[in-house]
């Protein structure tokens, strides 16, 4: 077994997400499955390889990095906070935060 | 009427004046009307704003004015790229009243090169999945049999123009999304080299990955939404300078002597019997155009599945961190903050979603990185080098799409894994960043469409165009 169920809930509680038992059952049960596949990766040597995070070259992306600091209008503000949940412009709303 | 539409078709016709862009986007809402009922494949529609737009092109007919390239062309664009003022839900449930502030750069590019957007389409939630059933709000159905799925994740994109509801659609593509279900969907299906299109506005599922691209009935078509959507933008800091070629100028161009890669390793087993027959009639088009078939190897291609499911799951775990109740979308109210937070991600995410959140997470935690998230990487770079290797040898590599014809609603549903191996030969281009296109390679039993995948070296668009191209003009449908 790869994943136990200890495993499930510690990492949907690092995700913040309620899980019932029958969800909790099916998903431990499922991962292990994929996670049992995944581990066919094990049979290549990867010691030497550099990982890679995304697959643009530097001088693809050396004008990104290096732009100018201008300001642009974004009155967008009103129109975020009509759509949130619980508006009290100019603020979002929330439940009290309480010490875990 | 709205079968048939070419993008110069109406052009034509909205400058002959045989139709207006009003009455050409008015029949299109009569035909979506009279379908999607049964297709379930357009989730909202905007014709207000279609009817600001056709209203400006109709103008621009009226006082003889130049039309732009995409004038009076009925688009739709999936449900996870952001329309200003329409509800954009991503399929979930947690974004079920959602209503961007903003345009996604590749939507305000299209309507200002004079498309006309009727509506959003549906998809697997937040684009994870290969058979759209993963959406909150229904399956699609398969417009060429509606017992099938239409693949995934951009099923609802490919099936409205497959269907004849609109003459072009935007998709994205993140493991096979827009390849697939344009396979599945018998249509031309365009993912671009990573960073040809903006994804500022895209909806995140994981960033390393995510495309927008194209889909049509033609691959001239496919060539021209491209190109407006393509290109630098300020907004997304992996959109690249690279100038963006005329892609419709260059289709034309001969493709005799051209050095194409079969990958042995993209004909092994579990590959269904009528794919194959159908891929290797493709493949013997393509030596009656005069191209140069040359056997590779691209031997970390079984290890893609099991490297993407890591990466992908990793960056949407983070990414979907900002569904918390707070800023939009569901809130699940609690007294507390932090069980306001799991009840809201609880109840508004589907089952799909929730699982790789899980998975992401698990792989990313600690003790498990390095086993997990670092050598899925790792493996990342093994890949990217089986494609850089290839394209030293050849100029262009042919695949199926799928190894598999679109399967029957609910077939399978049941088992995850399974449903990721239906991606085997999509995404390993997705983890290299190459460009990839799917065209139709005729139907098994004349009712089950098979796609032939042609692969690019980065940035190498037109060429796969081309050859895209060429293959469809010398019949590859009808195989």
């Amino acid at each position: 077994m790869k994943i136990s169920r200890e495993d499930v809930l510690r990492v949907a509680e690092l995700a913040y997400l309620d899980l019932s038992e029958d969800e909790l059952q099916r998903y431990r049960a499922q991962i292990d499955e994929i996670l049992e596949y995944i581990g066919k990766l094990n049979e290549l040597d990867t010691s030497h390889v550099e990982p890679m995070a995304q697959v643009l070259s530097d001088d693809q992306t050396a004008d990104a990095t290096l732009r100018e600091d201008l300001i642009v209008p974004c009155a967008v503000a009103e129109d975020v906070l009509k759509h949130a949940p619980d508006p009290e412009p100019p603020y979002f709303r929330v439940p009290k935060v309480i010490e875990r | 009427m709205t079968a048939n539409w070419t993008i110069d078709g109406v052009k034509e016709a909205l400058a002959t004046k045989k139709v207006s862009a009003r009455e050409l986007t008015a029949d299109f809402y009569a035909q979506i009307k009279a379908k999607n009922p049964e297709l379930n494949a357009f989730l909202t529609l905007s014709p207000e704003r279609a009817r600001r737009q056709t209203d400006r092109i109709d103008a621009l007919v009226a006082g003889a004015k130049a039309l732009p390239p995409l004038a009076g062309v009925p688009v739709a664009v999936k449900d996870v790229i952001s329309t200003r003022g329409i509800k954009t839900t991503c399929g979930s449930k947690i974004l079920q009243n959602y209503i961007p502030p903003y345009d996604a750069t590749a939507v305000e590019r299209l309507e200002a090169a004079g498309a006309v957007i009727l509506g959003k389409t549906n998809c697997d939630e937040f684009a994870m999945g290969s058979s759209n059933e993963n959406s909150a709000y229904g399956p699609v159905k398969n417009p060429l049999s509606t017992d099938r799925v239409p693949g995934g994740s951009s099923g609802g994109s490919a099936a409205v123009v497959a269907a004849g509801l609109a003459v072009a659609s935007l998709g994205t593509d993140t493991g096979g999304s827009i390849r697939q279900p344009g396979s599945f969907c018998g249509i031309p299906a365009m993912m671009g080299s990573y960073g040809r299109v903006s994804r500022y506005g895209l909806i995140a599922f994981a960033s390393s990955l995510d495309r927008i691209g194209p889909f049509a009935n033609n691959v001239k078509d496919v060539a021209a939404i491209l190109e407006v959507i393509a290109g630098r933008d300020p907004h997304d800091s992996t959109s690249t300078t690279a100038a963006v070629p005329d892609y419709r100028g260059e289709l034309g161009k001969p493709v005799e002597g051209l050095r194409l890669g079969i990958p042995k390793e993209y004909f092994g087993q579990g590959m269904d019997m009528g794919v194959r027959k159908k891929i290797e009639a493709g493949i013997e088009v393509f030596k009656k155009l005069g191209c140069e078939l040359v056997e590779i190897r691209m031997p970390h291609t079984d290890y893609a599945i099991a490297a993407y499911y890591i990466i992908a799951t990793a960056e949407a775990s983070s990414n979907l961190a900002r569904y918390d109740g707070v800023r939009y979308g569901l809130r699940v109210d609690d007294e507390a903050l932090l069980s306001m937070y799991r009840k809201t991600r609880g109840a508004g995410f589907g089952a799909e979603v929730k699982r790789r959140i899980v998975l992401g997470t698990y792989v990313l935690s600690a003790g498990y990185y390095d086993a997990y998230y670092l050598k899925g990487q790792k493996v990342r770079s093994l890949i990217a080098q089986d494609f850089r290797d290839a394209f030293i040898k050849v100029d262009a590599i042919l695949t199926p799409t799928s190894p598999v014809p679109p399967f029957k609603l609910g077939e399978r549903t049941d088992d995850p894994l399974q449903m990721y191996l239906a991606d085997i030969y999509t995404v390993t281009g997705s983890l290299a960043g190459v460009p990839g296109i799917s065209v139709p390679c005729g139907k098994i039993d004349r009712r089950l469409p098979v796609g032939l995948q042609i692969f690019g070296p980065a940035f190498g668009e037109a060429r796969v165009l081309q050859l895209a191209h060429a293959f469809e003009l010398a019949g590859g449908a009808t195989l």
